[in-house]
């Protein structure tokens, strides 16, 4: 998938309480949650996200708690790819488990700005600044992790399993 | 080859060998759990996945214990969605209303977890069973409805940073000091994708709550999991707790380990982690004179009954600030009961205390004690993110029940040693 897009560039340590306070989490839907992203971080942060927008982060990126709600409201804003000098744990399985395509590029994270013009190639894990005309590779997911992506994701990889103990 | 704790756990729920930290294994899970907020997208996903019905109905719990009792018409739809799943599954152990209590104190005083075990939730301070020897950890709503139809999930096998603690324990400094310190000193990223293991003289000694207490917070260091080794003590609290069959688990001699060293805490003062993160620790007396709004003491971090006496003992024969509300909310009704019986309520009620029902209520910014801007509070609570229990402009500092006991009296961040 190639997503082209402008960065919105984000501190270090975001935590999930700030990409989606708790007190939105009483729905599931993907647009409301969406309709309130980073909203513990600034009041309206979202209304300047445009579809296929990028989310640029610097280390540890969506720390704090477990909800799925966090990559869900992100990518009900419109942003299907967030680059970060690192994720959380839970929400980098979590954001996998989405859809919501994550890139870890470390100290390369120097290398994007915000509002700079990003084009993302999800598929190859390369990250071109249109901006400034450079381009960052990110390394590959484990094999394993590879694997799920390639199923579908978890829910049909699960889906397969069930049928195949039938 | 020798196994540290972690990896001996992760061993003996998998068919494959464990050879080294980064290696990804399909393991047996031996609990699944979920809560009233998560629940929901899990049993979405679940439905999604095709599964009829859950691995086990002994081996799932469902505890409704964020927004209840229901804090508006959502939460009551969300709980409502989870109980009415609970029944189609024929779930044994489902918990709202007058059962239930927070999670992570619950389940472990239920028997729900022990030694040796793995338990996924999906709720991030899942890895306070590390404190009984689990290996216990958080994970997201889709992953955890995996787990419940299939029984096993994959894990990536962590490196360990193994902490130890030496010295003599200050009066006044417990486990949540402890794990503050740590967390300070690691970073709110510094046992990212790892797991922790705690030992030395000071971790033998410490009560299996206060455990529970440093285990529930080592994801605040970007932790797994945070791991002590099961002792004589462990095995007796998993009696009381009704269980049966465990037995004593510790690393192997020679276990590799990322990092292994030894912090002393003789002559640490307690420790309060400052906004907006649980790495800003600082020793109490650093923060004199910080007047307080609100205090809270409870949680799945210090709302068990070692942490409501320790209060107690705080603020028995003294009255809260006027200017401080002193919210309390023993874990489980269990613990509710006992600290009624025991004379609590009525030192906490003398003092001017608000005595609560268990819940997670305030520690998520949920409902039972929000912040205004401008407001400070300081809490026995695990999280202290800006925003976390309510305005965006308000504060929360994180400390040991004698630490928010004496503030709450003081009206402002106070040693409890020099009240």
């Amino acid at each position: 998938m190639l997503v082209t897009g402008k960065a919105h560039k984000v501190g270090a340590h975001i935590d999930t309480d700030a990409i989606i306070p708790a007190r939105f989490l009483v729905t599931t839907d993907s647009e409301v949650l969406g309709s309130n992203c980073m909203e513990g971080l600034e009041p309206g942060w979202v209304k300047r996200v445009s579809k296929n927008d990028i989310m640029v982060a610097e280390e540890n990126f969506g720390c704090g708690s477990s909800r799925e709600h966090a990559p869900i409201a992100i990518l009900g804003a419109g942003i299907p790819v967030v680059v970060a000098k690192s994720f959380a744990r839970i929400f980098y399985r979590n954001g996998f488990n989405m859809g919501l395509v994550l890139l870890e590029v470390g100290d390369d994270i120097a290398k994007l700005s915000d509002g700079d013009k990003l084009e993302v190639d999800t598929g190859n894990g390369q990250i071109r600044n249109l901006t400034t005309g450079e381009t960052i590779i990110c390394a590959k997911v484990p094999a394993f992790m590879q694997e799920l992506l390639d199923a579908g994701g978890l829910v049909p990889y699960v889906k397969k399993r069930l049928a195949d103990r039938q | 080859m020798s196994h540290n704790l972690a990896e001996k756990i992760l061993q003996a729920h998998t068919d494959e060998e464990i050879t080294r930290a980064g290696q990804i294994v399909n393991c047996r899970v031996s609990l699944v759990l979920a809560n009233d907020i998560t629940a929901p997208l899990a049993i979405k996903s679940f439905k999604a996945m095709g599964a009829g019905k859950v691995f086990d109905k002994d081996k799932v719990a469902l505890v409704c214990d964020h927004f209840t009792p229901n804090k508006d018409i959502d939460s009551a739809e969300q709980v409502k969605v989870v109980r009415e799943f609970a029944q189609q599954m024929g779930v044994t152990h489902y918990y709202e209303g007058g059962n239930v209590g927070v999670e992570h104190a619950l389940l472990p005083e239920l028997g729900l977890v022990g030694p040796g075990d793995i338990v996924v939730g999906a709720d991030s301070h899942t890895c306070t069973y590390g404190g009984l020897g689990a290996f216990a950890t958080g994970m997201g709503s889709t992953d955890i409805a995996g787990a419940m139809a299939l029984g096993e999930t994959w894990f990536k096998v962590p490196p360990t940073i193994r902490a130890a603690f030496e010295g003599t324990l200050e009066p006044f400094v417990g486990a949540k000091d402890l794990i503050l310190h740590l967390i300070g000193r690691l970073g709110v990223s510094g046992a990212l994708y790892r797991a922790l293991e705690f030992g030395g003289p000071v971790i033998d000694a410490l009560s299996i709550e206060g455990r529970m207490t440093m285990a529930n917070m080592a994801i605040e260091a970007g932790g797994k999991a945070g791991l002590f080794p099961v002792d004589e003590k462990t095995l007796a609290y998993c009696k009381a707790a009704g269980r049966n069959g465990d037995t004593l688990l510790k690393a192997d001699a020679g276990a590799v380990y990322e990092q292994d060293f030894t912090l002393s805490v003789t002559g640490m003062p307690p420790q309060v982690a400052c906004p907006h993160l649980p790495d800003n620790v600082r020793g109490v007396d650093e923060l004199k004179g910080l007047r307080v709004d609100q205090v809270v003491i409870g949680s799945c971090t210090n709302g068990r009954i070692e942490d409501l006496r320790e209060a107690a003992a705080i603020l028995k024969g003294r009255k809260a600030h006027k200017n401080v509300r002193l919210i309390i909310l023993p874990a489980t009704p269990k613990i509710w009961r006992q600290a009624m019986d025991e004379g609590l309520f009525s030192i906490f009620m003398d003092s001017g205390a608000v005595v609560g029902p268990p819940t997670c209520g305030p520690c998520l910014g949920g409902h039972m004690g929000i912040l205004a801007g401008g407001e400070r509070c300081i809490a026995t609570t695990n999280r202290n993110f800006r925003g976390r229990m309510g305005s965006l402009e308000s504060e929360v500092y994180l400390a040991g029940p004698a630490v928010a006991a004496a503030s709450a009296i003081a009206g402002e961040i106070m040693n409890p040693a020099k009240l």
